[in-house]
């Protein structure tokens, strides 16, 4: 096989596999193994592994190819947590093994990942997560309670962090696996927000048994592991090219446009001070795909996800007090469970609740807060308590 | 485009020697002597900048002895005197050069400015809105102005000019025709302004004589955006100074057995104000790279933005210095002046809000 370098040759290659596999006349599922057979799925990836080590901007070209001919695509949006979260984990940490078992099925969107990481007890300080797996022979024991965990409800697999010492401090005792959600002892609740519908889950462990062979990394390693899993989650928040009045402020600027008979001059100034945050946001993303494509990586990311949280939180609640009456009203509460969450399409009142999650979800505001204070200021830690004391003998 | 949100290397280039000038010229407790002194101005900076690096004649053409340059590098010299706050009038003379070159037959002119042999400033008052309807308060004889009337009279009088104490030349907006008028035939008193780094006056022309350049203010209301533009980079670069300024103190002060910007109550504040002057930096790269109609737009909500972000920058130092910082001997009072003062300089965030209102089609009732 020839090494592919320009994106003319890219395109070349892809035309040769669509005229022997014609996307129209096969089976979706035949279609997209092919694809990853061929190495044309995820293109930074290794060779044998969808991939042929390309560089990963190569990859909108790839999907423009297909895209044009009418090919089925993996529905990314459905398979997020997999491609986004436990994929490359998978390929860092992996066995020869666990890679050829698990990453064609999950690009091919036939196995649904999710992550069980959060606990109760543990979520902006997940390292003092509790949920226990004990060894016992070729596998391991699992107890606990994760939570916040979105799609384990449709999910066949799940990445897992777990504590398999007790007796060292909270980062050295954890353990991270592979978890089979069809295995006894894995119980899936739908966990209802304040939207009133469930977005997320709660999964019970009760005695669940894990062959060793799924576990990821070597035991007492699964701090690092779980950071790869992190950054990469990192990776996908920032950058972006919206246009303009895209999201909250776009429905929020068109009710003040198509509707004079509800402006308030009072609320016009906050109107436009949102107005001007947006677009302040939406060029400091755009600045910031600008740097990464330059080669110039920027710790803008955090700074755009909390920008990000404010912002919507401060639309939604002026939104509902522009609109007064209507504002009282709320379209459902019924417990519906949605794959992805639909600001635009639903009513004010659910903007306004589901944007209190923003600050919370994904590192909580101040966590970032802090993150930016540390790593980009250079301020001092937070007095850590917790950091030498074996994990059995913190407070909780 | 988004790659115009980014700095070339030929703005970085120029960023280092303007930096280099201005470290070893304008230091702090320097900038802080003359705003005692006679000379309220540094005009041997300003030469050395001006001429010398070509800060001057930096959007001037080539073939009349400028640098050719555009806004972007323009707002790169604005981001490094922000920082600096340093009394040399970039802002002003390149108001006037950007006004000169929105009209014809300015060459000659444009040429001595360049050169850095005449200061050219705009006589408006500082707080004057781009675009902006405005009090007449210099009238004409003959009146009315005529094109081919070109040697007019001019009595009047304009109040807080920036930068026009250094002036050579002033530009004089009268009867909805602008004129040119040597500052040596204007009475200019400064005055006792907020921002002591840039001095104002105040201008009383009295049958002064001006040589006409152009009926009608459209070359007026180019030159302002320009400037309200670039003011954007200004309190940018002041934001940035004011930041790294408390960073490093914070870092070193102690209270309570720790260093006070272990405390979250300050480290907080400090991660959105830079999470503000990474957006601000945003806006004003966008500002000054803008074109067509989306350029009074990127101007509107570059000031409406930056303003705030610097006056926001320039309080939290002085807060956050403490007693220190409230002391005359610290450089944050010079920053909080000017950032307070360029807050209201080509208008408040206030009312370039009202502005993009109307250019975006939100209009308040």
């Amino acid at each position: 096989m020839p090494t592919l370098t320009t994106p003319h040759d890219l395109e070349n290659r892809i035309h040769e596999f669509l005229a022997a596999h014609d996307p129209l006349a096969m089976e979706e599922r035949e279609f997209l193994r092919n694809r990853f057979d061929a190495g044309l799925a995820w293109l930074h990836y290794p060779p044998g592994l969808g991939g042929q080590s390309l560089p990963r901007d190569l990859q909108p070209v790839a999907e423009k190819v297909f895209a044009d001919a009418g090919a089925p695509d993996n529905d990314p949006r459905r398979i997020g947590i997999g491609l986004g979260m436990a994929a490359p984990t998978i390929l860092a940490f992996g066995t020869d093994e666990q890679k050829k078992r698990w990453l064609r099925p999950l690009w091919c969107g036939e196995e649904v990942w999710c992550q069980l990481f959060s606990e109760p007890g543990a979520g902006s300080d997940l390292a003092a997560l509790a949920t226990r797996a004990v060894r016992d022979g070729d596998e391991w024991i699992v107890n606990g309670q994760k939570v916040w965990t979105s799609m384990a409800h449709e999910a066949r697999w799940a990445i897992l962090v777990t504590r398999t010492d007790p007796d060292v401090p909270k980062h050295q005792g954890l353990t991270y696996f592979v978890l089979d959600m069809t295995a006894p002892g894995v119980e899936v609740r739908p966990l209802r927000q304040i939207t009133g519908e469930a977005e997320f889950n709660e999964v019970f462990l009760t005695d669940v048994r894990i062959p060793d062979d799924q576990r990821l990394g070597a035991v007492g390693d699964g701090w690092r592991v779980a950071q790869t899993t992190l950054m990469n989650e990192r990776v996908a928040i920032g950058g972006g090219t919206a246009p303009r009045e895209s999201g909250m402020i776009g429905v929020l600027a068109e009710t003040w446009r198509n509707r004079p008979e509800i402006r308030e001059p009072a609320l016009h100034d906050r109107l436009m001070t949102l107005w001007v945050a947006a677009e302040a946001a939406r060029l400091t993303a755009m600045r910031l795909s600008a740097q990464l494509a330059a080669g110039q990586p920027g710790p803008e990311g955090s700074a755009a996800k909390y920008a990000f949280a404010t912002l919507n939180q401060q639309l939604s609640g002026l939104e509902l007090e522009l609109l007064g009456e209507e504002g009282l009203r709320y379209d459902d509460w019924t417990m519906r469970r949605p794959d992805t969450v639909d600001f635009v399409g639903r009513s004010p009142g659910y903007r306004y609740l589901r944007a209190k999650g923003n600050s919370i979800e994904g590192g909580t505001s101040e966590i970032l807060l802090n993150i930016i204070a540390e790593r980009v200021l250079g301020l001092p830690g937070e007095i850590r308590t917790d950091k030498d004391v074996a994990w059995k003998d913190l407070a909780r | 485009m988004s790659d115009e949100l980014l700095y070339s290397e030929t703005e970085e280039e120029l960023r280092a020697a303007v930096a280099d000038l201005l470290a070893a010229r304008a230091p702090w407790a320097a900038v802080l002597a003359r705003t005692e002194s006679s000379e309220p101005y540094d005009a041997d900076l300003w030469k050395a900048l001006g001429a010398g690096i070509g800060a001057a004649g930096l959007l001037v053409p080539e073939e009349l002895g400028g640098s050719g340059a555009s806004l972007r590098e323009a707002a790169v010299v604005a981001e490094e005197l922000g920082k600096a706050v340093a009394p040399v009038p970039f802002l002003g003379n390149l108001t006037a050069t950007a006004l000169l070159m929105a009209l014809p037959d300015t060459d000659d002119r444009l040429r001595l400015a360049a050169g850095g042999e005449q200061t050219i400033a705009v006589a408006v008052p500082f707080s004057t809105l781009p675009g902006n309807g405005r009090r007449n308060t210099v009238s004409v004889t003959p009146w009315p102005p005529r094109d081919d009337v070109r040697e007019a009279r001019l009595t009047g009088r304009v109040t807080s000019v920036a930068d026009a104490l250094p002036a050579d030349v002033l530009i004089v907006p009268a009867d909805g025709s602008l004129y040119a008028v040597r500052a040596a035939d204007v009475r200019r008193t400064p005055v006792t302004s907020l921002d002591m780094t840039r001095v104002l006056c105040d201008l009383e022309l009295e049958d002064s004589p001006g040589e006409l350049l152009a009926i009608g203010y459209s070359a007026l209301d180019e030159a302002l955006t320009v400037a309200a533009a670039v003011l954007a980079s200004e309190q940018l670069g002041l934001a940035e100074r004011c930041l790294s300024l408390t960073v490093e103190y914070v870092k070193t002060r102690h209270q309570f057995g720790r260093a006070i910007g272990s405390y979250q109550g300050l480290k907080h504040r400090l991660a959105q104000l830079w999470v503000q002057i990474a957006q601000a930096r945003a806006v004003a790269r966008h500002a000054v790279s803008a074109k067509g109609e989306e350029r009074a737009i990127a101007v509107a909500v570059a000031q409406a933005h930056c303003s705030v972000v610097a006056v926001q920058a320039a309080e939290e130092c002085v807060q956050m210095h403490g007693g220190i910082g409230f002391t005359w001997e610290h450089p944050a009072h010079l920053y909080l002046k000017r950032a307070k003062s360029a807050s209201l300089a080509f208008g408040t965030a206030a009312r370039h809000r009202g502005r993009l209102a109307e250019l975006v089609g939100l209009p308040v009732s």
